[in-house]
């Protein structure tokens, strides 16, 4: 039995799968934004002196990195309105997305933390620097350095997990998939095409946050 | 009909973990083997078979899972290879597991000091007996930590195997919470397990690390 390939019927959809680029795009960053909000806040309290803050903080990174994101995805919509809590398919993707992020985000932040060594703080105050001046000229720039090939590379991995927040029927790019496949009773095709430019935006975001890595860590002069 | 979430529903959530597990223990013995062949390709010192490899880790890794499981769970029919759900989830999660196990035992093996060979080489080994003797057993006992480290992934990953109708953890509570309409003690009940059985093995990866660490 013999297959035919056909992917030029997939050729009148490309509006279709631009668009779906774009809300994943879309959706990958609003998580990154409020993913990295919500670990700033609890990398905070993971260093901090308070003992049932770092629990606090330790049980929420725990619990949501040892359990599946489409579990936590379904939580959030199917069981969140048993308890009055009814949202929207798009909300709800970015939320869970935005909780999950929010773990990994925490130790990322945290691990930029505590690289910065403490003699780097005490040599900048020496220098006559202020608190904020040593934060903003000596801490930030060695911690953002630290931390953003990992923050580089969750990018990506985000941008991937979002196609699972079209099985609650959110709109990405997998979810134009299913419209497409629905359309032209080619699912081989439409899930290959749609794979391929997954492939496409992971290599286009890794070569240009490398780009910028160079231009703003390596090129730069000394400071 | 619907009845109440109760003790039986637990139960058979429990038992569709075993799918879980199982799904997981296969694509580790798959993706293992692979994964070998991966990182032995990505080390040998010749060109072409290096880019391959590189090509295969970009391609698995730079796609989303879900995708991979659509393109087999769709795809293996038409070359007329009838799948069911098991073995699309078997062969994709293998193929998944193959590109990472294949990076992280590149990076151990790696990571044994070049001088490492240099003596093996001074003290008159072999190629093989310096790959066996001396640089292997480092490099194992680098990769261990790692490697139970992202068998959490695994696990976690083989929920996406429901969305293709494999009855797991995942697609289990799915059955139940359709039955019950208590979604959220179905899922919370699911995350339970889940978090159990992934975070028995985060302390293990964080416990092998340190001791392996110490001895070193």
């Amino acid at each position: 039995m013999s297959y035919n390939f056909k992917f030029d019927v997939l050729l009148r959809y490309i509006p279709e799968i631009a668009q779906g680029v774009v809300l994943t795009l879309q959706f990958s960053v609003i998580t990154m934004v409020c993913g990295l909000a919500i670990g700033l806040v609890v990398a905070m309290a993971s260093i901090s002196p308070l003992m049932p803050l770092r629990a606090c903080a330790r049980i929420y990174v725990e619990a949501l990195r040892n359990t599946p994101l489409l579990v936590q995805l379904f939580i959030v919509f199917f069981g969140l309105p048993s308890i009055g809590i009814r949202l929207g398919a798009n909300t709800a993707a970015l939320i869970a997305l935005s909780i999950n992020m929010g773990a990994y985000g925490a130790e990322i932040l945290r691990a930029g933390f505590e690289s910065v060594r403490q003699s780097q703080v005490e040599a900048g105050r020496s220098l006559g620097l202020t608190a904020g001046q040593t934060f903003r000229h000596v801490v930030l720039f060695q911690a953002v350095k630290t931390i953003y090939p990992a923050l580089a590379s969750q990018f990506v991995l985000v941008m991937l997990a979002t196609s699972v927040v079209s099985s609650i029927g959110a709109t990405e790019l997998f979810h134009q998939a299913a419209f497409i496949d629905s359309r032209t009773y080619r699912s081989f095709e439409t899930y290959t095409l749609i794979t391929i430019s997954y492939l496409v935006l992971t290599l286009g975001f890794r070569a240009f946050f490398a780009g910028i890595y160079w231009l703003v860590f390596v090129r730069r002069p000394r400071r | 009909m619907i009845r109440e979430f109760g003790g039986s529903d637990i139960v058979y959530l429990i038992e569709a973990a075993r799918w879980t597990l199982l799904l997981a223990l296969t694509a580790t013995v798959g993706g293992g083997l692979l994964g070998i062949v991966v990182a032995v390709l990505r080390v040998i010192p010749f060109r072409p078979l290096n880019w391959l490899a590189i090509a295969w880790i970009n391609l698995i890794q730079g796609t989303p899972l879900l995708g991979q499981l659509f393109v087999f769970f769709f795809g293996l029919p038409l070359v007329g290879l009838s799948v069911d759900a098991w073995t699309a989830a078997a062969l994709s999660l293998s193929i998944y597991a193959s590109a990472f196990f294949g990076e992280i035992w590149r990076g151990s093996l790696q990571s044994v000091s070049q001088r490492q060979w240099e003596a093996g080489a001074a003290l008159g080994l072999t190629y093989a007996q310096r790959l066996s003797h001396v640089v292997l057993p480092q490099a194992i006992r680098i990769s261990i930590a790692p490697t139970v480290g992202f068998l959490v992934q695994l696990v976690k990953n083989t929920s996406l195997t429901a969305l293709i109708g494999f009855v797991e953890l995942t697609r289990a509570s799915q059955i139940i919470s359709g039955a019950t309409f208590a979604p959220l003690p179905v899922y919370l009940t699911a995350a339970v397990i889940y978090f159990v059985i992934c975070f028995s093995l985060s302390q293990l990866a964080r416990m092998l690390e340190r001791r392996l660490h110490v001895a070193r």
